[in-house]
Protein backbone atom coordinates (compact mmCIF):
# COMPACT_ATOMS: atom_id res chain seq x y z
CA UNK A 1 0.00 0.00 0.00
CA UNK A 2 1.28 3.39 -0.76
CA UNK A 3 0.60 6.08 1.71
CA UNK A 4 0.59 9.54 1.50
CA UNK A 5 0.87 11.95 4.42
CA UNK A 6 2.23 15.50 4.90
CA UNK A 7 4.00 17.77 7.20
CA UNK A 8 3.85 21.85 8.09
CA UNK A 9 6.15 23.32 9.72
CA UNK A 10 4.61 25.64 12.42
CA UNK A 11 5.52 27.95 15.13
CA UNK A 12 6.05 26.26 18.39
CA UNK A 13 2.78 26.07 20.15
CA UNK A 14 4.37 26.69 23.99
CA UNK A 15 5.67 30.06 22.47
CA UNK A 16 3.76 33.56 22.52
CA UNK A 17 3.39 34.95 19.33
CA UNK A 18 3.74 38.70 19.02
CA UNK A 19 2.87 40.43 16.17
CA UNK A 20 4.64 42.94 14.09
CA UNK A 21 3.87 46.83 15.16
CA UNK A 22 3.16 47.38 11.51
CA UNK A 23 0.67 44.22 12.17
CA UNK A 24 1.67 43.19 8.58
CA UNK A 25 2.33 39.68 10.40
CA UNK A 26 3.77 38.17 13.55
CA UNK A 27 7.70 38.55 14.95
CA UNK A 28 9.71 35.31 13.55
CA UNK A 29 12.85 36.38 15.02
CA UNK A 30 13.68 33.94 17.62
CA UNK A 31 10.90 31.93 17.18
CA UNK A 32 11.15 27.88 17.09
CA UNK A 33 9.36 25.98 14.84
CA UNK A 34 8.38 22.29 14.91
CA UNK A 35 5.74 19.46 12.92
CA UNK A 36 2.07 20.42 13.65
CA UNK A 37 0.77 18.27 16.57
CA UNK A 38 -1.90 16.88 14.49
CA UNK A 39 0.53 15.93 11.81
CA UNK A 40 2.36 13.55 13.91
CA UNK A 41 -0.69 11.74 14.64
CA UNK A 42 -0.77 11.33 10.45
CA UNK A 43 2.76 10.20 9.91
CA UNK A 44 2.22 7.91 12.59
CA UNK A 45 -1.11 6.70 11.54
CA UNK A 46 0.79 5.88 8.13
CA UNK A 47 3.63 4.36 9.58
CA UNK A 48 1.21 1.99 11.19
CA UNK A 49 -0.34 1.18 8.04
CA UNK A 50 2.99 0.31 6.33
CA UNK A 51 3.69 -1.79 9.51
CA UNK A 52 0.42 -3.86 8.91
CA UNK A 53 -0.60 -3.79 5.58
CA UNK A 54 3.53 -3.26 4.09
CA UNK A 55 4.49 -0.81 1.19
CA UNK A 56 5.67 2.75 1.45
CA UNK A 57 4.95 5.89 2.95
CA UNK A 58 5.31 9.25 1.73
CA UNK A 59 5.61 12.94 3.58
CA UNK A 60 5.46 16.04 1.58
CA UNK A 61 5.24 19.22 3.39
CA UNK A 62 4.71 22.93 1.02
CA UNK A 63 7.04 25.56 2.56
CA UNK A 64 10.39 26.66 3.12
CA UNK A 65 13.38 24.97 2.70
CA UNK A 66 14.17 25.23 6.62
CA UNK A 67 10.84 22.75 6.17
CA UNK A 68 13.24 19.67 5.33
CA UNK A 69 13.58 19.73 8.73
CA UNK A 70 10.26 18.25 9.76
CA UNK A 71 10.44 16.08 6.79
CA UNK A 72 13.42 14.47 8.10
CA UNK A 73 11.65 14.19 11.80
CA UNK A 74 8.74 11.83 9.80
CA UNK A 75 11.57 10.15 7.96
CA UNK A 76 13.15 9.53 11.11
CA UNK A 77 9.76 8.29 12.63
CA UNK A 78 9.30 6.02 9.76
CA UNK A 79 8.20 7.42 6.54
CA UNK A 80 10.70 6.02 3.29
CA UNK A 81 10.59 9.28 1.56
CA UNK A 82 10.10 13.11 1.62
CA UNK A 83 8.85 15.71 -1.29
CA UNK A 84 9.29 19.38 -0.62
CA UNK A 85 7.82 21.83 -2.44
CA UNK A 86 9.38 24.71 -1.97
CA UNK A 87 8.23 28.27 -1.40
CA UNK A 88 8.65 31.28 1.01
CA UNK A 89 5.05 32.60 0.07
CA UNK A 90 1.90 32.97 2.05
CA UNK A 91 -0.21 30.36 1.71
CA UNK A 92 -3.60 30.17 2.44
CA UNK A 93 -5.29 25.93 2.77
CA UNK A 94 -6.56 25.96 -0.78
CA UNK A 95 -3.19 26.56 -2.25
CA UNK A 96 -1.64 23.57 -0.57
CA UNK A 97 -4.68 21.36 -1.30
CA UNK A 98 -3.73 22.45 -5.15
CA UNK A 99 -0.40 21.40 -4.53
CA UNK A 100 -0.84 18.12 -2.62
CA UNK A 101 -3.61 17.14 -5.34
CA UNK A 102 -1.00 17.80 -8.02
CA UNK A 103 1.49 15.54 -6.01
CA UNK A 104 -0.91 13.03 -5.53
CA UNK A 105 -2.04 12.87 -8.97
CA UNK A 106 1.98 11.79 -9.46
CA UNK A 107 2.29 9.48 -6.53
CA UNK A 108 -1.64 8.07 -6.90
CA UNK A 109 -1.61 6.59 -3.18
CA UNK A 110 -3.86 4.48 -2.07
CA UNK A 111 -4.67 6.05 1.16
CA UNK A 112 -3.87 9.84 2.05
CA UNK A 113 -3.44 10.24 6.07
CA UNK A 114 -3.00 14.01 7.05
CA UNK A 115 -3.78 15.99 10.16
CA UNK A 116 -6.90 18.04 10.48
CA UNK A 117 -5.87 21.38 11.56
CA UNK A 118 -2.63 23.12 11.40
CA UNK A 119 -2.20 25.00 14.79
CA UNK A 120 -1.04 28.00 13.58
CA UNK A 121 -3.37 29.35 11.15
CA UNK A 122 -5.99 26.88 12.81
CA UNK A 123 -8.28 26.62 9.57
CA UNK A 124 -8.86 22.95 9.02
CA UNK A 125 -10.17 22.84 5.90
CA UNK A 126 -6.94 21.39 3.44
CA UNK A 127 -7.93 17.31 3.73
CA UNK A 128 -11.55 18.43 2.69
CA UNK A 129 -10.01 20.95 -0.12
CA UNK A 130 -7.62 18.28 -1.05
CA UNK A 131 -10.71 15.62 -1.51
CA UNK A 132 -12.91 17.66 -3.52
CA UNK A 133 -10.36 18.95 -5.98
CA UNK A 134 -9.14 15.17 -6.56
CA UNK A 135 -13.08 14.33 -6.30
CA UNK A 136 -12.22 11.54 -3.92
CA UNK A 137 -14.25 10.12 -0.32
CA UNK A 138 -12.78 12.29 3.13
CA UNK A 139 -13.14 10.78 6.52
CA UNK A 140 -12.35 13.87 8.42
CA UNK A 141 -11.06 14.24 12.55
CA UNK A 142 -10.66 9.84 12.88
CA UNK A 143 -10.27 8.79 16.35
CA UNK A 144 -9.62 5.03 14.22
CA UNK A 145 -9.23 4.11 11.13
CA UNK A 146 -9.10 0.35 9.93
CA UNK A 147 -8.37 -0.34 6.30
CA UNK A 148 -9.44 -4.05 4.93
CA UNK A 149 -10.84 -5.19 1.23
CA UNK A 150 -10.19 -1.35 -0.53
CA UNK A 151 -11.97 0.30 2.13
CA UNK A 152 -11.51 1.96 5.34
CA UNK A 153 -13.48 2.37 8.35
CA UNK A 154 -12.94 5.83 10.03
CA UNK A 155 -14.52 6.66 13.28
CA UNK A 156 -14.73 10.10 13.99
CA UNK A 157 -15.20 12.58 16.48
CA UNK A 158 -18.33 14.82 15.67
CA UNK A 159 -20.41 17.26 18.07
CA UNK A 160 -22.83 15.44 20.05
CA UNK A 161 -20.72 11.91 19.78
CA UNK A 162 -19.23 10.16 17.36
CA UNK A 163 -19.78 8.86 13.81
CA UNK A 164 -18.40 6.22 11.70
CA UNK A 165 -18.11 6.91 8.00
CA UNK A 166 -16.77 3.87 5.69
CA UNK A 167 -14.51 5.50 2.45
CA UNK A 168 -13.61 3.76 -0.61
CA UNK A 169 -9.72 3.97 -1.47
CA UNK A 170 -8.32 6.31 -2.39
CA UNK A 171 -9.37 8.39 0.48
CA UNK A 172 -7.74 11.25 2.05
CA UNK A 173 -8.68 10.55 6.32
CA UNK A 174 -7.73 13.26 8.41
CA UNK A 175 -6.72 13.11 11.92
CA UNK A 176 -7.56 13.72 15.51
CA UNK A 177 -6.50 13.34 18.66
CA UNK A 178 -7.32 10.14 19.41
CA UNK A 179 -6.43 8.24 16.65
CA UNK A 180 -2.94 6.69 18.21
CA UNK A 181 0.14 7.69 20.50
CA UNK A 182 2.71 9.12 17.54
CA UNK A 183 6.43 7.83 18.54
CA UNK A 184 9.55 9.72 18.82
CA UNK A 185 12.57 8.97 16.77
CA UNK A 186 15.18 6.72 17.65
CA UNK A 187 18.54 7.58 17.39
CA UNK A 188 19.04 4.91 14.51
CA UNK A 189 15.68 5.92 12.77
CA UNK A 190 17.75 9.93 13.05
CA UNK A 191 20.39 8.28 11.22
CA UNK A 192 18.81 6.39 8.86
CA UNK A 193 16.82 9.43 7.73
CA UNK A 194 20.02 11.20 7.05
CA UNK A 195 20.27 8.69 4.15
CA UNK A 196 16.48 8.54 2.93
CA UNK A 197 15.70 10.31 -0.31
CA UNK A 198 14.17 13.67 -0.41
CA UNK A 199 13.47 15.51 -3.59
CA UNK A 200 12.57 19.65 -3.94
CA UNK A 201 10.16 20.63 -6.07
CA UNK A 202 8.29 24.07 -6.91
CA UNK A 203 4.85 24.75 -7.58
CA UNK A 204 5.63 26.08 -11.06
CA UNK A 205 7.43 22.41 -11.36
CA UNK A 206 3.73 21.04 -10.45
CA UNK A 207 2.08 24.03 -12.47
CA UNK A 208 0.43 25.17 -9.48
CA UNK A 209 -0.26 28.68 -9.23
CA UNK A 210 -0.08 28.96 -5.73
CA UNK A 211 -1.72 33.31 -5.37
CA UNK A 212 -3.91 32.98 -2.07
CA UNK A 213 -7.85 33.04 -2.45
CA UNK A 214 -7.61 34.35 0.81
CA UNK A 215 -5.57 37.59 1.70
CA UNK A 216 -4.47 38.74 5.23
CA UNK A 217 -4.76 42.33 5.64
CA UNK A 218 -3.80 42.61 8.92
CA UNK A 219 -2.75 41.04 11.98
CA UNK A 220 -4.30 42.30 15.47
CA UNK A 221 -3.50 41.29 19.19
CA UNK A 222 -7.19 39.87 20.70
CA UNK A 223 -8.72 42.18 23.13
CA UNK A 224 -7.45 40.57 26.68
CA UNK A 225 -9.30 39.90 29.80
CA UNK A 226 -8.56 41.38 33.11
CA UNK A 227 -7.80 39.38 35.84
CA UNK A 228 -10.53 39.54 38.65
CA UNK A 229 -10.98 39.20 42.17
CA UNK A 230 -10.09 36.48 44.44
CA UNK A 231 -12.60 35.48 46.89
CA UNK A 232 -12.07 33.84 49.83
CA UNK A 233 -14.54 31.57 50.45
CA UNK A 234 -17.66 29.24 48.66
CA UNK A 235 -20.27 31.89 50.42
CA UNK A 236 -18.03 34.98 48.87
CA UNK A 237 -18.12 33.38 45.60
CA UNK A 238 -22.14 33.17 45.61
CA UNK A 239 -22.97 36.36 46.81
CA UNK A 240 -20.48 37.92 43.79
CA UNK A 241 -22.52 35.66 41.63
CA UNK A 242 -25.96 36.99 42.84
CA UNK A 243 -25.24 40.20 43.50
CA UNK A 244 -22.88 41.65 41.32
CA UNK A 245 -22.31 39.56 37.81
CA UNK A 246 -26.06 38.81 38.54
CA UNK A 247 -25.65 35.41 36.10
CA UNK A 248 -27.74 32.87 38.77
CA UNK B 1 -27.38 39.82 -7.30
CA UNK B 2 -24.90 38.11 -4.03
CA UNK B 3 -27.34 36.71 -2.06
CA UNK B 4 -26.01 34.40 0.49
CA UNK B 5 -26.63 31.00 1.59
CA UNK B 6 -26.97 29.52 4.73
CA UNK B 7 -26.71 25.72 5.57
CA UNK B 8 -28.71 24.14 7.83
CA UNK B 9 -28.18 21.80 10.26
CA UNK B 10 -30.66 19.65 12.44
CA UNK B 11 -30.23 16.50 14.60
CA UNK B 12 -33.24 13.80 15.29
CA UNK B 13 -35.12 16.17 13.07
CA UNK B 14 -34.79 19.13 15.09
CA UNK B 15 -32.85 22.46 13.90
CA UNK B 16 -29.51 22.27 15.70
CA UNK B 17 -29.25 26.02 17.36
CA UNK B 18 -25.62 26.48 15.70
CA UNK B 19 -28.10 27.33 12.82
CA UNK B 20 -29.47 30.55 14.57
CA UNK B 21 -26.24 32.39 14.51
CA UNK B 22 -24.75 31.89 11.49
CA UNK B 23 -28.43 33.41 9.75
CA UNK B 24 -27.58 36.55 11.95
CA UNK B 25 -23.97 36.41 10.16
CA UNK B 26 -25.74 35.93 6.93
CA UNK B 27 -27.96 38.86 7.54
CA UNK B 28 -25.00 40.90 8.27
CA UNK B 29 -23.10 40.07 5.12
CA UNK B 30 -25.89 40.40 2.67
CA UNK B 31 -26.59 43.88 4.21
CA UNK B 32 -23.38 44.55 2.70
CA UNK B 33 -23.57 42.90 -0.70
CA UNK B 34 -26.99 43.98 -1.12
CA UNK B 35 -28.35 40.46 -1.47
CA UNK B 36 -31.33 38.16 0.23
CA UNK B 37 -30.36 35.06 2.68
CA UNK B 38 -31.52 31.61 1.72
CA UNK B 39 -31.33 28.94 3.80
CA UNK B 40 -30.94 25.53 2.63
CA UNK B 41 -32.06 22.04 4.36
CA UNK B 42 -30.65 19.50 3.49
CA UNK B 43 -32.51 16.14 4.94
CA UNK B 44 -35.34 13.31 5.07
CA UNK B 45 -38.56 14.19 6.51
CA UNK B 46 -37.18 16.96 8.36
CA UNK B 47 -40.29 18.94 8.47
CA UNK B 48 -40.38 20.62 11.94
CA UNK B 49 -36.37 22.04 11.09
CA UNK B 50 -37.60 23.16 8.01
CA UNK B 51 -40.80 25.11 9.31
CA UNK B 52 -38.49 26.39 12.59
CA UNK B 53 -35.52 28.11 10.72
CA UNK B 54 -37.98 29.51 8.09
CA UNK B 55 -39.41 31.74 11.51
CA UNK B 56 -35.61 33.79 11.82
CA UNK B 57 -35.93 36.05 8.93
CA UNK B 58 -34.52 34.68 5.93
CA UNK B 59 -36.21 35.74 2.22
CA UNK B 60 -36.45 31.90 1.42
CA UNK B 61 -36.07 28.40 2.56
CA UNK B 62 -35.57 25.52 0.17
CA UNK B 63 -36.13 22.16 1.31
CA UNK B 64 -34.18 19.38 -0.58
CA UNK B 65 -36.33 16.38 1.01
CA UNK B 66 -35.11 13.43 -0.06
CA UNK B 67 -33.67 9.33 1.21
CA UNK B 68 -30.59 10.97 -0.20
CA UNK B 69 -30.05 13.13 2.95
CA UNK B 70 -31.05 10.97 5.20
CA UNK B 71 -27.48 10.68 6.60
CA UNK B 72 -24.96 13.45 6.10
CA UNK B 73 -22.14 13.08 4.34
CA UNK B 74 -20.50 15.38 2.68
CA UNK B 75 -20.13 13.36 -0.55
CA UNK B 76 -23.45 13.94 -0.97
CA UNK B 77 -24.30 17.39 -0.11
CA UNK B 78 -21.51 18.89 -1.26
CA UNK B 79 -23.37 18.93 -5.02
CA UNK B 80 -26.68 19.73 -3.70
CA UNK B 81 -24.98 22.94 -1.98
CA UNK B 82 -23.10 23.59 -5.48
CA UNK B 83 -26.97 23.82 -6.83
CA UNK B 84 -28.57 25.75 -4.76
CA UNK B 85 -25.52 28.62 -4.35
CA UNK B 86 -25.91 28.29 -8.49
CA UNK B 87 -29.67 28.95 -8.86
CA UNK B 88 -29.62 31.14 -6.16
CA UNK B 89 -27.21 33.74 -7.21
CA UNK B 90 -25.52 33.25 -3.79
CA UNK B 91 -22.11 34.25 -3.84
CA UNK B 92 -21.47 33.65 -0.15
CA UNK B 93 -22.17 30.47 1.21
CA UNK B 94 -21.87 29.90 5.00
CA UNK B 95 -21.85 27.33 7.94
CA UNK B 96 -21.60 26.91 11.49
CA UNK B 97 -18.17 26.26 12.83
CA UNK B 98 -19.85 22.60 13.46
CA UNK B 99 -17.75 19.51 12.77
CA UNK B 100 -20.19 19.10 10.03
CA UNK B 101 -19.65 22.73 8.89
CA UNK B 102 -15.97 22.09 8.64
CA UNK B 103 -16.29 18.82 7.14
CA UNK B 104 -18.34 20.33 4.64
CA UNK B 105 -17.63 23.53 3.52
CA UNK B 106 -13.92 23.46 1.84
CA UNK B 107 -15.44 20.74 0.36
CA UNK B 108 -18.02 22.93 -1.30
CA UNK B 109 -15.49 26.02 -1.82
CA UNK B 110 -13.39 23.89 -4.02
CA UNK B 111 -16.11 23.53 -6.28
CA UNK B 112 -17.16 27.10 -6.01
CA UNK B 113 -14.01 28.38 -6.74
CA UNK B 114 -13.87 30.09 -3.95
CA UNK B 115 -11.88 31.59 -1.05
CA UNK B 116 -13.17 30.38 2.25
CA UNK B 117 -12.41 31.57 5.84
CA UNK B 118 -12.74 29.65 8.58
CA UNK B 119 -14.14 30.48 11.88
CA UNK B 120 -15.43 34.04 10.85
CA UNK B 121 -16.12 36.36 14.14
CA UNK B 122 -16.90 39.13 12.36
CA UNK B 123 -18.05 40.53 8.79
CA UNK B 124 -18.40 43.94 7.50
CA UNK B 125 -17.82 46.63 4.79
CA UNK B 126 -14.25 48.42 3.88
CA UNK B 127 -14.00 48.67 0.44
CA UNK B 128 -15.80 45.20 -0.41
CA UNK B 129 -16.41 42.23 2.54
CA UNK B 130 -14.46 42.09 5.03
CA UNK B 131 -14.07 39.05 7.78
CA UNK B 132 -12.31 38.67 11.12
CA UNK B 133 -11.30 35.74 12.30
CA UNK B 134 -8.86 34.25 15.60
CA UNK B 135 -5.61 32.06 14.56
CA UNK B 136 -2.92 30.68 16.65
CA UNK B 137 -5.22 29.44 19.49
CA UNK B 138 -6.64 32.70 19.55
CA UNK B 139 -3.67 34.73 19.99
CA UNK B 140 -3.90 36.77 16.91
CA UNK B 141 -7.21 38.43 15.28
CA UNK B 142 -6.60 38.66 11.33
CA UNK B 143 -8.68 40.75 9.19
CA UNK B 144 -8.67 38.73 5.87
CA UNK B 145 -9.88 39.78 2.08
CA UNK B 146 -11.68 36.68 -0.57
CA UNK B 147 -10.52 37.35 -4.07
CA UNK B 148 -12.36 35.37 -5.58
CA UNK B 149 -16.02 36.21 -6.82
CA UNK B 150 -17.33 33.08 -4.38
CA UNK B 151 -16.86 33.29 -0.98
CA UNK B 152 -17.26 30.60 1.92
CA UNK B 153 -17.02 30.69 5.44
CA UNK B 154 -17.86 28.70 8.56
CA UNK B 155 -19.08 30.87 11.04
CA UNK B 156 -17.62 31.29 15.04
CA UNK B 157 -21.28 30.96 16.35
CA UNK B 158 -20.81 32.15 20.00
CA UNK B 159 -19.42 35.65 18.38
CA UNK B 160 -22.71 36.40 16.72
CA UNK B 161 -26.78 36.14 18.46
CA UNK B 162 -29.98 34.33 17.51
CA UNK B 163 -31.90 36.87 14.68
CA UNK B 164 -35.48 37.87 16.33
CA UNK B 165 -38.17 35.25 15.51
CA UNK B 166 -40.92 36.19 13.17
CA UNK B 167 -43.28 35.44 10.95
CA UNK B 168 -42.44 32.26 8.30
CA UNK B 169 -41.21 32.56 5.49
CA UNK B 170 -41.72 30.95 1.73
CA UNK B 171 -40.40 27.14 2.10
CA UNK B 172 -39.89 25.91 -1.41
CA UNK B 173 -38.86 22.35 -2.59
CA UNK B 174 -35.68 22.32 -3.74
CA UNK B 175 -34.84 19.52 -6.62
CA UNK B 176 -31.12 18.54 -5.74
CA UNK B 177 -30.56 16.52 -8.83
CA UNK B 178 -27.72 14.17 -6.08
CA UNK B 179 -27.63 9.91 -6.69
CA UNK B 180 -26.63 8.15 -3.84
CA UNK B 181 -22.47 8.32 -3.84
CA UNK B 182 -21.02 4.48 -4.11
CA UNK B 183 -17.76 5.64 -2.85
CA UNK B 184 -18.65 6.69 0.61
CA UNK B 185 -21.32 5.18 3.56
CA UNK B 186 -22.66 6.42 6.48
CA UNK B 187 -22.31 3.78 8.93
CA UNK B 188 -23.50 5.30 12.60
CA UNK B 189 -23.87 8.11 14.96
CA UNK B 190 -23.14 7.14 18.39
CA UNK B 191 -24.65 10.12 19.95
CA UNK B 192 -23.93 10.64 23.42
CA UNK B 193 -27.71 11.23 24.85
CA UNK B 194 -27.72 13.91 27.88
CA UNK B 195 -29.96 15.66 29.74
CA UNK B 196 -27.77 18.93 29.70
CA UNK B 197 -27.80 21.29 27.58
CA UNK B 198 -25.75 21.26 23.79
CA UNK B 199 -21.90 22.41 25.21
CA UNK B 200 -22.08 24.98 22.69
CA UNK B 201 -25.59 26.93 23.71
CA UNK B 202 -25.46 26.01 27.41
CA UNK B 203 -25.59 29.44 29.55
CA UNK B 204 -23.50 27.87 32.28
CA UNK B 205 -20.82 25.52 31.13
CA UNK B 206 -19.04 23.63 34.35
CA UNK B 207 -15.51 22.23 33.11
CA UNK B 208 -12.80 19.81 35.24
CA UNK B 209 -9.25 19.79 34.39
CA UNK B 210 -6.70 17.04 35.30
CA UNK B 211 -6.48 17.94 38.62
CA UNK B 212 -9.59 16.05 39.10
CA UNK B 213 -7.31 13.44 38.87
CA UNK B 214 -10.24 10.58 37.55
CA UNK B 215 -13.38 10.39 35.62
CA UNK B 216 -15.24 8.98 39.03
CA UNK B 217 -14.10 12.48 40.25
CA UNK B 218 -15.87 14.56 37.00
CA UNK B 219 -19.21 13.04 39.13
CA UNK B 220 -19.00 16.32 40.85
CA UNK B 221 -18.85 18.53 37.73
CA UNK B 222 -21.66 17.34 36.51
CA UNK B 223 -23.70 18.08 39.76
CA UNK B 224 -22.59 21.27 39.71
CA UNK B 225 -23.43 21.70 36.37
CA UNK B 226 -26.77 20.17 37.13
CA UNK B 227 -28.00 22.07 39.60
CA UNK B 228 -27.21 25.52 37.67
CA UNK B 229 -28.81 23.73 34.52
CA UNK B 230 -25.60 23.42 32.82
CA UNK B 231 -23.03 21.38 30.50
CA UNK B 232 -20.33 19.91 30.83
CA UNK B 233 -17.15 20.86 30.00
CA UNK B 234 -13.20 19.19 30.05
CA UNK B 235 -9.83 20.50 29.43
CA UNK B 236 -7.73 18.22 27.02
CA UNK B 237 -5.51 16.88 29.71
CA UNK B 238 -8.52 15.50 31.41
CA UNK B 239 -9.88 13.92 27.80
CA UNK B 240 -6.30 12.57 27.12
CA UNK B 241 -6.19 11.21 30.85
CA UNK B 242 -9.52 9.47 29.83
CA UNK B 243 -11.59 11.34 32.38
CA UNK B 244 -13.81 12.92 30.14
CA UNK B 245 -14.99 12.12 26.86
CA UNK B 246 -13.75 13.72 23.84
CA UNK B 247 -17.04 15.59 22.94
CA UNK B 248 -16.78 17.58 26.30
CA UNK B 249 -13.19 18.87 25.11
CA UNK B 250 -13.15 22.49 24.85
CA UNK B 251 -10.23 24.98 23.36
CA UNK B 252 -8.11 25.57 20.15
CA UNK B 253 -9.06 22.01 19.04
CA UNK B 254 -11.97 20.91 21.03
CA UNK B 255 -15.29 23.32 20.81
CA UNK B 256 -15.59 26.99 21.44
CA UNK B 257 -18.18 28.46 24.38
CA UNK B 258 -19.33 31.55 25.44
CA UNK B 259 -21.62 31.51 28.41
CA UNK B 260 -23.19 33.92 30.81
CA UNK B 261 -21.34 31.24 33.57
CA UNK B 262 -17.76 29.68 32.67
CA UNK B 263 -16.44 27.33 35.60
CA UNK B 264 -12.93 26.33 35.55
CA UNK B 265 -12.06 23.51 38.10
CA UNK B 266 -8.58 22.01 38.25
CA UNK B 267 -8.01 23.94 34.77
CA UNK B 268 -4.58 25.78 34.42
CA UNK B 269 -5.72 28.08 32.11
CA UNK B 270 -3.28 27.12 28.99
CA UNK B 271 -3.49 29.41 26.03
CA UNK B 272 -5.07 26.63 23.96
CA UNK B 273 -7.71 25.82 26.74
CA UNK B 274 -8.22 30.12 26.87
CA UNK B 275 -8.96 29.72 22.91
CA UNK B 276 -12.23 27.64 23.50
CA UNK B 277 -13.14 29.67 26.63
CA UNK B 278 -12.63 33.44 26.73
CA UNK B 279 -15.41 34.74 25.26
CA UNK B 280 -17.27 33.66 27.95
CA UNK B 281 -19.48 36.60 29.99
CA UNK B 282 -18.13 35.63 33.83
CA UNK B 283 -15.43 33.50 34.20
CA UNK B 284 -15.00 31.48 37.82
CA UNK B 285 -11.74 29.85 38.34
CA UNK B 286 -11.26 27.15 41.24
CA UNK B 287 -7.62 26.05 41.47
CA UNK B 288 -4.94 25.19 44.30
CA UNK B 289 -2.42 27.00 42.86
CA UNK B 290 -2.57 30.75 42.82
CA UNK B 291 0.31 31.22 40.07
CA UNK B 292 -2.04 29.02 38.03
CA UNK B 293 -2.83 31.89 34.81
CA UNK B 294 -6.20 30.52 34.55
CA UNK B 295 -6.91 33.35 37.45
CA UNK B 296 -5.37 36.57 34.53
CA UNK B 297 -8.47 35.42 32.50
CA UNK B 298 -11.47 34.95 35.89
CA UNK B 299 -13.52 37.62 36.86
CA UNK B 300 -13.57 35.46 40.25
CA UNK B 301 -11.07 33.21 41.90
CA UNK B 302 -11.07 30.77 44.09
CA UNK B 303 -7.94 29.38 45.39
CA UNK B 304 -9.06 26.13 46.68
CA UNK B 305 -9.06 22.09 46.50
CA UNK B 306 -11.86 21.51 44.22
CA UNK B 307 -12.51 18.40 46.49
CA UNK B 308 -13.81 20.54 49.24
CA UNK B 309 -15.39 23.68 47.62
CA UNK B 310 -16.94 21.95 44.87
CA UNK B 311 -19.54 19.88 47.01
CA UNK B 312 -20.04 22.70 48.92
CA UNK B 313 -20.55 25.26 46.49
CA UNK B 314 -23.23 22.78 44.85
CA UNK B 315 -24.94 22.07 48.45
CA UNK B 316 -24.82 26.01 49.06
CA UNK B 317 -26.66 26.19 45.43
CA UNK B 318 -29.12 23.83 45.86
CA UNK B 319 -30.37 26.25 48.88
CA UNK B 320 -30.24 29.44 47.21
CA UNK B 321 -31.67 28.38 43.66
C1 LIG C 1 -1.51 22.10 19.58
C2 LIG C 1 -2.18 22.01 20.92
C3 LIG C 1 -3.56 22.08 21.00
C4 LIG C 1 -4.19 22.00 22.25
N1 LIG C 1 -5.56 22.09 22.30
C5 LIG C 1 -6.16 22.14 23.53
C6 LIG C 1 -7.57 22.34 23.65
O1 LIG C 1 -8.30 22.44 22.67
N2 LIG C 1 -8.10 22.39 24.89
C7 LIG C 1 -7.34 22.28 26.03
O2 LIG C 1 -7.89 22.33 27.14
N3 LIG C 1 -6.01 22.08 25.93
C8 LIG C 1 -5.41 22.00 24.72
N4 LIG C 1 -4.07 21.76 24.65
C9 LIG C 1 -3.34 21.39 25.89
C10 LIG C 1 -2.96 22.57 26.74
O3 LIG C 1 -1.74 23.09 26.27
C11 LIG C 1 -2.80 22.12 28.22
O4 LIG C 1 -1.87 21.06 28.29
C12 LIG C 1 -4.11 21.65 28.85
O5 LIG C 1 -5.14 22.58 28.63
C13 LIG C 1 -3.91 21.42 30.34
O6 LIG C 1 -5.08 20.89 30.91
P1 LIG C 1 -5.35 21.08 32.46
O7 LIG C 1 -5.38 22.51 32.77
O8 LIG C 1 -6.54 20.27 32.81
O9 LIG C 1 -4.11 20.33 33.12
P2 LIG C 1 -2.82 20.92 33.95
O10 LIG C 1 -2.17 21.95 33.11
O11 LIG C 1 -2.14 19.75 34.38
O12 LIG C 1 -3.53 21.68 35.14
C14 LIG C 1 -4.16 21.07 36.20
C15 LIG C 1 -4.52 22.16 37.20
O13 LIG C 1 -5.25 21.60 38.27
C16 LIG C 1 -4.86 22.26 39.47
N5 LIG C 1 -5.22 21.36 40.57
C17 LIG C 1 -4.62 20.19 40.92
N6 LIG C 1 -5.27 19.64 41.96
C18 LIG C 1 -6.29 20.48 42.27
C19 LIG C 1 -7.32 20.44 43.26
N7 LIG C 1 -7.43 19.44 44.14
N8 LIG C 1 -8.18 21.46 43.29
C20 LIG C 1 -8.08 22.51 42.43
N9 LIG C 1 -7.14 22.58 41.49
C21 LIG C 1 -6.25 21.57 41.40
C22 LIG C 1 -3.40 22.51 39.29
O14 LIG C 1 -2.95 23.56 40.13
C23 LIG C 1 -3.30 22.85 37.81
O15 LIG C 1 -3.43 24.25 37.59
C24 LIG C 1 -3.42 21.83 23.42
C25 LIG C 1 -2.04 21.75 23.32
C26 LIG C 1 -1.40 21.85 22.10
C27 LIG C 1 0.09 21.78 22.04
N1 LIG D 1 2.13 23.98 3.99
C1 LIG D 1 1.73 22.73 4.24
N2 LIG D 1 2.53 21.69 3.91
C2 LIG D 1 2.15 20.43 4.16
N3 LIG D 1 0.98 20.12 4.71
C3 LIG D 1 0.15 21.11 5.05
C4 LIG D 1 0.47 22.47 4.84
N4 LIG D 1 -0.56 23.21 5.27
C5 LIG D 1 -1.48 22.35 5.76
N5 LIG D 1 -1.07 21.09 5.61
C6 LIG D 1 -1.73 19.86 6.04
O1 LIG D 1 -3.12 20.07 6.16
C7 LIG D 1 -3.56 19.86 7.48
C8 LIG D 1 -4.66 20.81 7.80
O2 LIG D 1 -4.19 22.12 7.66
P1 LIG D 1 -5.17 23.40 7.60
O3 LIG D 1 -6.30 23.02 6.75
O4 LIG D 1 -4.36 24.49 7.02
O5 LIG D 1 -5.58 23.66 9.03
C9 LIG D 1 -2.32 19.98 8.34
O6 LIG D 1 -2.42 19.18 9.51
C10 LIG D 1 -1.22 19.48 7.40
O7 LIG D 1 -1.13 18.08 7.46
Amino acid sequence: MKILTTVKRVTDPDMKVKIKPDQSGIITDGVEYRMNSFDEYGVEEAIRLKELHGGEVIVVSVGPAEATKEIRTALAMGADRGILVETNAELDSDAVARVLAEVVRRETPDIIVIGKQAVDSDRNQTGQLLASYLDLPQATFAYSLEVADGWAVVGREVDGGTSTKRVKLPAIITADLRLNEPRYASLPGIMKAKRKPLDTLTPADLGVDIAPKVRVLRYEAPEERAAGEIVGSVDELIDRLRNKAKVI
Amino acid sequence: MANVLVVAEHLDGKLRKVTLPTITFAQQAAAVTGGQVYVLVLGSGVDAAVEEVSRYGAAKVLYANSPVFSDYLAETYTPAIVKAARETGSTLVCTPSSTTGKDLLPRVAAKLDAGMVSDAIEVFESDGLKFRRPLWAGNVVTTVHVTTPNKAVTVRTTDFDAPAEGAACPVESFDAGVAPTDTAQFVSFEQVKSERPELTDANVVVAGGRGLKSGENFQMIMDLADVLGGAVGASRAAVDSGYAPNDWQIGQTGKVVAPNLYFAVAISGAIQHLAGMKGSQTIVAINTNPEAPIFQVADYGLVADAFQVVPELTQKLKQVL
